[in-house]
């Protein structure tokens, strides 16, 4: 079994939107969004229980390289990046358009995603990467169950707990309590280096992504609305104190 | 503008976040069309009528009977292409965010979500989305047409005095495509009565991973009977069967509002936020200082749970006796 694993490099800390390109500050340190790293391991276990090899696919710029290392040591097989500076800037229908392009010709039984972009917060670019790949897709799923040819998720909406059945190939989005990651092992560390990664353009996947291949705009940025007062502490062993303190002054004790 | 708002539903009822929307899209738009895709859901589209349809639009289909998401892009694709409709809106939740998304990919069309509120700037329709843990407020927009947004879980309520009309339903027929039909739904999700009820308290002592193990609530649920409140969770530790359904707080959760709420190892993800947001005061307790909670929360206290929840509930005893 081929199961594909869509990772995004995201940046670590201190986020800020640059006035200038009204785009995300992607120069800073990176990582792989947390959420993704669920992502990996239900593709571990699947392919531990079932057989098969793990592909890494992820569009980012150049220290993608290391979210990918990361999915690799882990346990992943190989990695397919579109690392284009063209890709700079884009929305959800190019990011869709180049993924799926780069996932079509991979051919895996099984598309994987995380629970959502931790820079975003968009929780949507399964439901249209499976539409581009006329594939059946499961989103949000706490439960995974697959066998012969078949996928079954267990997944909680504003209602309760639905349980989906796909036929494979098929894509998936899982929750961040699927599962516990487990962390790469030294040897995984070392031997992530020798694993085959491979780059792709967006010349060659024939897709124009970027700001030119997006549908939609970032105009302004504004402060958010003020705040009350608020105040945070460090506890130096009388933080259960201040919060007593604190709920008490507001007659809530 | 010529907008279509997707009116979800549920037991035979349209919801209220998607009541809300279509109220909403009423006040920049004259005439709203509302679409209503199910089996059996005739009935509930009048309804729509009275929060500013002008029409209903709806695909009545076998194909349709279960919330899920990629039939209803094909039914929308096809009502986009043929009425020409420029805008298409969405209350988010698990099923319009996917039916967004696929239909935003089929139609090749801008999709801008977690809006909270949509406004014309000279003639243009211009998207607010609080972003980075809603710590910058960013205008979007959309370079053509049809433009898609959902719009954050509980942003706008349903207003059925100002703009009530006698809809005019009519009934439309759709293709569907072999994969949009391919997932089924082998159990359907029903309302569980199951496990105490969180809304009405005045305090709320919520957990989250952070406590690490579910016996670790523990330390919530004795924190929560010193303030004489409820204990709530998020959908992490929901998900991972730590705590019940019933107490999570969210998105696809409870909608709470108590004086007083104490969010212990939680990260505070949007999804998490707009369910608690109108709380009176926050207190959160993380060990991370940079967990988007800080950012709306009265009182942080970056420390770890396991020292500080104890210690604060002996404090709170000895002080309410
Ligand atoms: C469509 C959709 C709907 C969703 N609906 C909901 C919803 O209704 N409700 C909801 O809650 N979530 C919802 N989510 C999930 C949400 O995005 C987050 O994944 C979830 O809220 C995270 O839960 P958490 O804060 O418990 O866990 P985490 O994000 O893992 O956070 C745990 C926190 O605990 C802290 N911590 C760890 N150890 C300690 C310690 N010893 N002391 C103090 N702090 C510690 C960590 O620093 C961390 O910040 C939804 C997501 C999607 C995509
Ligand atoms: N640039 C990207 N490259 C590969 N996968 C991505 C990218 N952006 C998002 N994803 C995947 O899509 C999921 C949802 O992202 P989003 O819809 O942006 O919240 C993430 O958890 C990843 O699995």
């Amino acid at each position: 079994m081929k199961i594909a694993v869509c990772v995004k490099h995201v940046p670590e800390q201190a986020r800020r939107i640059d006035p200038e390109t009204m785009r995300l500050d992607r120069s800073g340190e990176g990582a792989i969004n947390p959420f993704d790293v669920h992502a990996v391991e239900e593709a571990l276990r699947i392919k531990e229980a079932h057989g098969g090899e793990v592909l890494i696919v992820t569009m980012g710029p150049t220290g993608a390289q290391d979210s990918v290392r990361k999915a690799l040591a882990m346990g992943a097989d190989e990695a397919l990046m579109i690392t284009d500076d063209g890709a700079a800037g884009s929305d959800l229908v190019a990011t869709t358009n180049a993924l799926a392009a780069a996932l079509e010709q991979e051919g895996a039984d099984l598309i994987v995603f995380g629970q959502q972009s931790s820079d975003s917060d968009g929780a949507v670019l399964w439901a249209a990467v499976a539409d581009r790949l006329r594939l059946p897709v499961i989103s949000q799923v706490a439960d995974l169950d697959v066998s012969e040819g078949t996928v079954r998720g267990k997944r909680q909406t504003e209602f309760g707990y639905d349980v989906i059945e796909a036929p494979m190939p098929a894509v998936l989005a899982v929750s961040d309590a699927i599962n516990e990651p487990r962390y790469p092992s030294l040897k995984g560390i070392m031997g992530a280096r020798s694993k085959p990664q491979r780059s792709v353009s967006l010349s060659e996947l024939g897709v124009d992504a970027g700001e030119s291949g997006s549908k939609t705009t970032v105009q302004a940025l504004n402060d958010p609305p003020p705040r009350g007062d608020t105040v945070k502490i460090e506890d130096d062993g009388s933080a259960a104190e201040k919060i007593v303190e604190f709920i008490a002054d507001r007659k809530l004790l | 503008m010529s907008t279509l708002v997707f009116l979800e539903h549920h037991d035979n009822e349209l919801l209220k976040p998607s009541l809300g929307v279509l109220s909403k899209a009423a006040t920049l738009d004259e005439d709203v069309t509302g679409v209503v895709l199910g089996s059996g859901v005739k009935e509930i589209a009048p309804e729509a009528g009275k929060f500013g349809a002008a029409k209903v639009l709806v695909v009545d289909k076998p194909e349709l009977e279960a919330p899920l998401p990629q039939p209803r892009v094909d039914a929308l694709a096809s009502i986009v292409e043929a009425g020409g409709y420029d805008t298409v809106l969405f209350a988010a939740s698990v099923l319009s965010a996917d039916v967004a998304a696929g239909l935003s990919a089929r139609l090749q069309a801008g999709l801008n979500w977690d809006l909270t509120d949509l406004v014309l700037q000279d003639g243009e329709l211009v998207g607010k989305r609080p972003a980075l843990g809603d710590s910058v407020f960013v205008d979007v927009g959309w370079r053509s047409e049809p433009r898609l947004a959902l719009i954050r879980a509980g942003t706008f309520d349903p207003d059925s005095e100002t703009r009530s009309v006698e809809a005019q339903v009519e009934e439309v027929d759709t293709q569907f495509e072999d994969f949009s039909t391919a997932a089924t739904m082998v159990e359907r999700a029903h309302a569980e009565s199951e496990g105490p009820s969180i809304e009405d308290a005045d305090v709320i002592v919520a957990g989250g991973r952070g406590l690490g193990a579910p016996e670790n609530f523990k330390l919530v649920e004795e924190l929560a009977q010193a303030l004489g409140g409820a204990v709530a969770a998020t959908r992490a530790v929901v998900d991972a069967g730590w705590y019940p359904y019933s107490t999570q707080v969210g998105q696809t959760g409870k909608t709470v509002s108590p004086k007083l709420y104490i969010a212990c190892g939680i990260s505070g993800a949007i999804q998490h936020k707009v369910g608690m947001q109108s709380s009176g005061v926050v207190v959160a307790i993380n060990k991370d200082p940079n967990a988007p909670i800080f950012e709306f929360s009265d009182l942080g206290v970056v420390g770890d749970l396991n020292e500080v929840v104890p210690k604060l509930t002996e404090l709170v005893r000895q002080r309410r006796g």
